[in-house]
């Protein structure tokens, strides 16, 4: 069965590629476009591996990553942070609040796999 | 990806910056006026990053450029670094403005100035802050490989590289010792998903050692107990092995040792030691029977999982993920959706079937009173509720096109900065009624007349601020933009609070440039009126604001194009007002149905003044086949619309047929004689030129109720033509 992916992100260009790349990899995909969404898709739903982007509305992704550990049915589920960030600070911060592992933005579809591949059974 | 998948998203992409940008705009004007909280500079700057990160995506490397410039500051201003001061404001706004410049010159495929980017991302940086955060470098881009400082220890041979492997210099030998921390499992990170990508890097045996797991009553079981040592042999670099580990590498002790002599592959393989699977196995059960349902997915489970085949699973895990699998779909459907996009050609296609019906629904009305069934009768009843439901229809599918004129009023406060720069003066932009809503095809054809009367405004109403502190107003003066809907139509207000109409010096120009003789008796709204007269322009020089070469009868003959109107008002010393008045829609139109020669024509109600039956008296020859109406004391050119058009080739017979008095181009009045007025009714309007071009003197057709098609004048076109014709006639003569 294919996996499913929660992708969170505020730029529906960023949704749109997400999407796109991953569809052609064959997972499943589940959108939001901020924390607060991305915490309410995960009400009913436990995807295989969530990507979050950092900078969003309401709800950046380190207070996002935080309420998905906090929840005892997500705290497993590998996050990947979608960011153009890449220096050292950001992604310790992230990886504080629980971030499994992380994609330099602008990404490439096979990048994005690889990155999924490390992370999920 | 396809690569029509990738031009849809490039087309989301400048969608989405357009929005973005009036986004940013709308943050820094708040910034401005002081009203600025964390949330809106956060969104200010995620404006930015967003379309950086998109950019970037395409490679539109002038665009990133800027953007990352332009983030830093804006990033500097979150952290606190610099404030926002008036002056950091508006070189941030100016940023803005070019940002907008890059942007559609990414997508239409122009050039945007770059060295006026160059200049803006100095004066960026001259706001201070510090220097570029390295936080926001893109770094290694692409690749997403940087190196967190590891403890690893290099064998001195390895580095120099020196004594290479003997036998197969392309297959190097690597022992990997890798010993997992709690924290690693805490973030869902897998030792054995590391384990099975370091396998397909090449000829993987793993040995794990166990010999850390304590007894079950002091196991900790989010704990970390075990760790392994790989022999890896493959055509591969270190960074490629380092790769994998990208994401632990804090997370665990991690060597990596490259060995170039090559010993025999170990024996004792993990996978093939059964009494260590066998113990891990009961480790497993126990540790399950003990946390229930909590270990399910608990992180810290030293997953065994990987040690074994990778794609077992323990069995409640698969149920949980079937049962996700099958919640997809509804709950997607359920997070809900408030508004959907929509192509606008879809809209299009819907206004145009719409026209259809309304015609049908006519031509039906047409044909039951040809029966000779009566209004009572219960078809003509179905019919009204059929007329009433198309009518609502009709209303609703206007409002799908409906947009708020905020994009066009938000493009404004650009002009207003720009002409407020270029001529010194200090000018507010004040927004009102931003939500009113328009047909999107008005709102586009909106933007040019607008962007006219704000620099007019400026250029010619506002005064300096050394002249209006000495007038006692505020050095800073207000233009006042402003809609709302008023009996069907939409009112659009420019108003500022400048000197007003200088009605000596608008005089005097008029009579120089022999638009009214010197001694004319004008009232002061006849004055006022005369800015709109083709050819007159106040300026000395054409300045390069209000310039271009047009006047303010370009912007009222637009305004007319769209089937508006426009009127001034303005008091000395306190400003003017230019008020614009335009139906919602363009589809529709409230039209007079006449009858020329036996054709059937429509006439825009907005162009007409008035309608009147010529008695001879009235009635002058002029030239050698000309006539002219006297008009309200005033001699008006009489256009016989049968003979323009061809309809007839001898002049009708005026006394038996009608004049309408229409306003044309800078209030210019002409006579149109036609035979008869039939109707005053909505009408669809129907354009012409998809398939026959532009014809002069038609602006479009429509269908009447009987099914016959009528042409609807263009008014303007039709009494050019004749002014031409004139020119002609006389210089033959």
């Amino acid at each position: 069965m294919s996996k499913t992916v929660l992708t969170v992100d505020d730029s529906r260009t960023m949704r749109q590629m997400l999407r796109a790349a991953l569809v052609d990899a064959g997972f499943n995909v589940l959108q939001a476009d901020d924390g607060v969404a991305g915490l309410e898709v995960l009400e009913a739903e436990t995807p295989d591996v969530i990507i979050t982007d950092i900078n969003m509305p309401r709800l950046d992704g380190f207070g996002f990553i935080e309420g998905v550990r906090r929840e005892p049915r997500h705290r497993a589920v590998p996050i990947l942070v979608l960011t153009t960030e890449s220096d050292a600070a950001k992604k310790a911060k992230a990886r504080s609040a629980g971030a499994t592992g992380w994609i330099v933005k602008p990404f490439d579809p096979e990048k994005l796999v690889t990155a999924i591949r490390r992370v999920t059974a | 990806m396809a690569s029509d998948a990738i031009a849809d998203i490039k087309a989301t992409f400048f969608q989405e910056c357009e929005e973005q940008l009036a986004e940013l705009e709308a943050g820094l004007l708040a910034l401005e006026g002081g009203d600025a909280d964390l949330e809106t500079i956060n969104a200010i700057f995620r404006a930015v990053h967003s379309i950086k990160g998109g950019a970037g995506a395409f490679h539109l490397d002038d665009l990133v450029r800027f953007a990352h410039a332009y983030e830093t500051s804006l990033d500097n201003l979150r952290a606190g670094r610099i404030s926002a001061t008036p002056a950091g404001t508006r070189v941030m706004l100016r940023a803005a403005d070019m940002l907008a410049d890059l942007v559609r010159a990414a997508r239409d495929g122009g050039a945007a100035d770059i060295a006026r980017g160059e200049a803006i991302i100095e004066e960026l940086v001259a706001l201070g802050g510090g220097p570029e955060d390295p936080g926001l470098d893109e770094g290694d881009g692409m690749d997403g490989l940087d190196f967190m400082p590891v403890q690893v220890s290099f064998d001195s041979d390895s580095l120099d590289g020196g004594e290479a492997t003997a036998g197969d210099p392309s297959a190097p030998r690597y022992v990997i010792q890798f010993k997992p921390k709690p924290g690693l499992y805490a973030k869902a990170n897998e030792a054995g998903l590391l384990l099975r990508e370091l396998a397909r890097l090449g000829e993987a045996s793993v040995r794990c050692d166990v010999s850390e797991v304590p007894l079950l009553p002091d196991l900790d079981p989010e704990g970390a107990y075990l760790s392994w040592t790989i022999v890896l042999r493959g055509d591969v670099d270190e960074a490629a092995i380092r790769e994998v580990f990208e994401f632990v590498a804090d997370d665990c002790d991690l060597d990596i040792r490259r060995e170039d002599e090559a010993p025999p592959a170990p024996a004792a393989a993990q996978s093939g030691d059964p009494d260590i699977l066998s113990l891990l196995k009961k480790l497993e059960a126990e540790v399950q029977n003990q946390r229930g349902e909590a270990v399910e997915r608990t992180p810290g489970q030293p997953s065994p999982v990987g040690l074994q085949t990778i794609d077992r699973q323990p069995a409640a895990e698969k149920s949980t993920k079937a049962e996700a699998g099958k919640t997809t779909a509804g709950a997607a459907a359920a997070s809900g959706q408030t508004t959907i996009r929509v192509d606008i050609d879809r809209v299009d296609r819907l206004v145009d079937l719409i026209g259809e019906l309304v015609i049908n629904q006519a031509m039906l009305a047409q044909r039951v009173a040809e029966a000779g069934l009566g209004r009572g009768s219960a078809v003509a009843t179905g019919l009204d509720e059929l007329e009433r439901l198309t009518r609502e229809i009709q209303d609703s599918v206007m409002a799908i096109r409906a947009q708020p004129v905020k994009p066009v009023f938000q493009r404004m406060s650009r002009i207003v900065r720009e002409v407020a720069e270029i001529t010194g003066k200090s000018v507010h932009l004040v927004t009102d009624g931003e939500s009113t809503e328009v047909d999107k095809t008005v709102i586009e054809r909106l933007a040019d007349p607008l962007t006219h009367m704000i620099r007019n405004a400026i250029d010619h109403g506002i005064e300096e601020p050394a002249k209006r502190i000495a007038a006692g107003k505020p050095g800073e003066g207000v233009v006042r933009l402003s809609a709302l809907h008023r009996s069907g139509r939409i009112v659009i207000e420019v108003a500022d609070d400048g000197a007003g109409i200088n009605r000596a010096r608008v005089r005097e120009i008029a009579a120089r440039k022999g638009l009214v003789s010197a001694d004319a008796v004008l009232s002061d709204d006849e004055i006022d009126n005369l800015i709109f007269a083709p050819g007159f322009s106040t300026a000395e020089t054409v300045s390069n604001i209000s310039g271009r070469g047009v006047g303010m009868d370009v912007v009222k003959r637009s305004i007319q194009a769209l089937g508006g109107r426009i009127s001034i008002s303005s008091r000395p010393g306190a400003g003017s007002t230019f008020t614009m008045s335009l139906p919602l829609t363009l589809a529709v139109l409230d039209g007079m149905v006449v009858s020329v020669a036996g054709q059937t024509l429509v006439l825009p109600l907005t162009a007409i003044v008035e309608t009147l039956q010529p008695s001879e008296t009235d009635l002058h020859a002029f030239g050698t086949s000309g006539q002219v109406i006297l008009v309200r004391k005033a001699l008006t050119p009489l256009i016989d619309v049968g003979l323009r058009l061809g309809f007839r080739t001898s002049p009708a017979d005026s006394l038996s047929c009608v004049v309408i008095l229409v306003e044309s181009e800078g209030g210019g009045r002409s006579a149109l004689l036609v035979d008869a007025i039939q109707d005053q009714r909505q009408i669809v309007v129907k354009s012409l030129e998809g398939n026959y071009g532009h014809v002069p003197g038609i602006a479009a057709a429509t269908i009447l109720g009987d099914g016959r098609v009528a042409l609807i004048l263009d008014v303007d076109t039709l009494v050019a033509a004749r002014q031409a014709n004139a020119l002609e006639q006389s210089q033959a003569a």
